[in-house]
């Protein structure tokens, strides 16, 4: 039987209401002020009118980009809360000298190293015995140059 | 519309000179038309409840962040109760629903010994944890009682990790109700301060779990998988307490190869193992060799294969003790050679990196060996950390 299965998290997926609340305030705010901005600009008549329009614009830019990024964020830590089983793998390889046979496959409960297996092995017929147990690490740690 | 009327009065109220005019667009920022002046109104009050509050709204940040933290803790500490309760009607078959037993066993405490007068604390130490070890031994035979003695070794590491989860949730949510009751900023500071690395622990503990219940080796094995490589296939016996050795001849010399013994969760004495190998050669030992898992650091690779001098021997330190003080007797010299991996590796299950590193510590031993014994010698070495999942 195979024991990797992934948990997914029971408790909420949701993001807390109280910050999707502020994000959606946020959000209403930079919209408001992105269109003045937009009538500003095409209203604008003298080139202070031009730079209240671009003071606008930035704003609401920012604000809307503070926005999705805190709604990505916590969506984010949301997931984090799911705990991850590392796939882990075993290693079995043939005892006798002159075979080479060598199989990976997906840890089984009861495997340990130096395990002799009862399986014969497919190529010579000898016996077999569990060589390693390792996890596999997909993500690449992040280095620092330093 | 002005927010200020007569701009003359704010000129006397700032002692301008007579006839300056201050238009309250002026005052108030750049900018003409009346949303403009409300933004600038907004940024002074903001300005001002900054200064005033910012210290009060950084703690709210602050508990905040330590809060998305706590529900994290607890969800692991759920999981890891869940994990533990299924594992033992698994294997162990109870007739009775474990769980109430389970919840108790969490909350398991050890009183350390009593150090006001130091003399003999190790072995008083020593005792208190085979006490401890005993009692856990025996309870897990309660709640699994269809359970072998490698799955009660693993079942018992299951539980110990449940414990570790359940006990850092606990301290983690004392200091953030501590703190927000009091609502100090330095209580809530020092939480938030070390929080990653307290998540870092529980993250590491939670895999943990996975891997006893399993019975798969972690990284903390990395002793025990070379020690287990060096003995395999030969004659083994049992040594005090839970461990194991084999004679096996290596570079011309003999090697009395210890470990815990496999492959059931377990660490074995490895202080009483290596007094008892050594008082039965008399103290004619040429060196000790210890293989253990190092804990890195940051920037060091996983896997990374160092050598130095000393008992190289976690834990409460009674072991180190006993080893130390046998060599010390018979003035024989102590290698350590360790396989360097951060808390997250050593109880979670073993990363590639760690095991491929077991080749690498065999040729460290023997160059250790050869250039530092003479043939014929006799030689302890110790593969130090937990067995599961590595036999031998």
């Amino acid at each position: 039987m195979t024991q990797n299965q992934t948990q997914v998290a029971p408790a909420s997926k949701k993001i807390s209401t109280y910050l999707a609340v502020i994000v959606l305030i946020v959000m209403a705010l930079a919209v408001t002020a992105l269109f003045i901005a937009a009538y500003t600009y095409i209203n604008a008549t003298t080139a202070e009118d031009q730079i209240t329009a671009a003071a606008f614009g930035v704003i609401g830019l920012v604000a809307l980009a503070m926005s999705v990024f805190t709604l990505f964020q916590s969506r984010r830590q949301v997931e984090q809360m799911k705990i991850q089983a590392p796939k882990v793998m075993t290693t079995i390889e043939c005892q006798n000298k002159g075979c080479n046979q060598k199989t990976v496959r997906e840890f089984q409960r009861g495997d340990y190293v130096y395990k002799e297996l009862d399986v014969p092995c497919t190529k010579c017929g000898g016996k077999q015995m569990v060589t390693a147990i390792y996890k596999e690490i997909k993500e690449k740690e992040k280095t620092y140059n330093v | 519309m002005n927010f200020i009327s007569g701009p003359n009065a704010v000129a006397q109220a700032l002692s301008l000179p007579a006839g300056t005019h201050i238009s309250s667009s002026q005052l108030l920022g750049a900018g003409s038309d009346q949303i403009t002046q409300i933004i600038s109104l907004l940024s002074y009050v903001f300005f001002i409840v900054l200064i005033f509050y910012g210290q009060r709204i950084q703690m709210y940040v602050m508990i905040r962040e330590v809060e998305n933290s706590l529900h994290k803790l607890k969800h692991i500490k759920e999981e890891g109760r869940k994990t533990t309760i299924e594992a033992i009607k698994e294997i162990g078959k109870p007739a009775v629903d474990p769980s109430p037993r389970v919840d108790r066993f969490l909350e398991y405490f050890t009183i350390g010994p009593q150090g006001m007068d130091p003399a003999g604390i190790v072995y008083k130490l020593d005792h208190i944890l085979d006490v401890r070890d005993e009692r856990l031994k025996e309870e897990v035979k309660l709640m699994a009682p269809s359970s072998d003695d490698i799955q009660i070794n693993n079942l018992e590491n299951t539980l110990e990790a449940a414990m570790a989860l359940n006990f850092i949730y606990k301290v983690v949510r004392h200091y953030y109700i501590q703190g927000k009751k009091t609502l100090s900023l330095y209580v809530i500071m020092q939480l938030q301060m070390i929080l990653p690395m307290v998540m870092k622990e529980a993250d590491a503990y939670s895999s943990a779990l996975k891997a006893f219940a399993y019975g798969q080796p972690i990284g903390d094995g990395a002793g025990p998988l070379v020690a287990g490589k060096l003995m395999h296939g030969y004659e083994v016996r049992k040594l005090p307490k839970d461990c194991v050795m084999a004679t096996v001849p290596i570079e011309g010399r003999v090697g009395l190869i210890i470990k815990a013994e496999g492959p059931g969760g377990n660490v074995g004495k490895p202080g009483d193992a290596v007094e008892a190998v050594i008082e039965e050669n008399q103290g004619k030992i040429a060196c000790l060799i210890m293989i253990d898992a190092g804990l890195k650091l940051e920037g060091e690779t996983v896997g990374e294969v160092s050598e130095g001098i000393g008992a190289a021997i976690g834990g409460p330190g009674v072991d180190a003790y006993k080893i130390e003080e046998k060599l010390t007797k018979y003035k024989i010299p102590n290698y350590a050679i360790i396989v360097k991996e951060d808390i997250g590796d050593a109880v979670s299950p073993m990363r590639k990196e760690i095991h491929d590193a077991a080749d690498k510590v065999i040729e460290r031993v023997k160059s250790v060996i050869v250039e530092r014994t003479k043939e014929g010698d006799k030689i302890i070495i110790v593969g130090v950390g937990n067995s599961i999942g590595v036999g031998q």
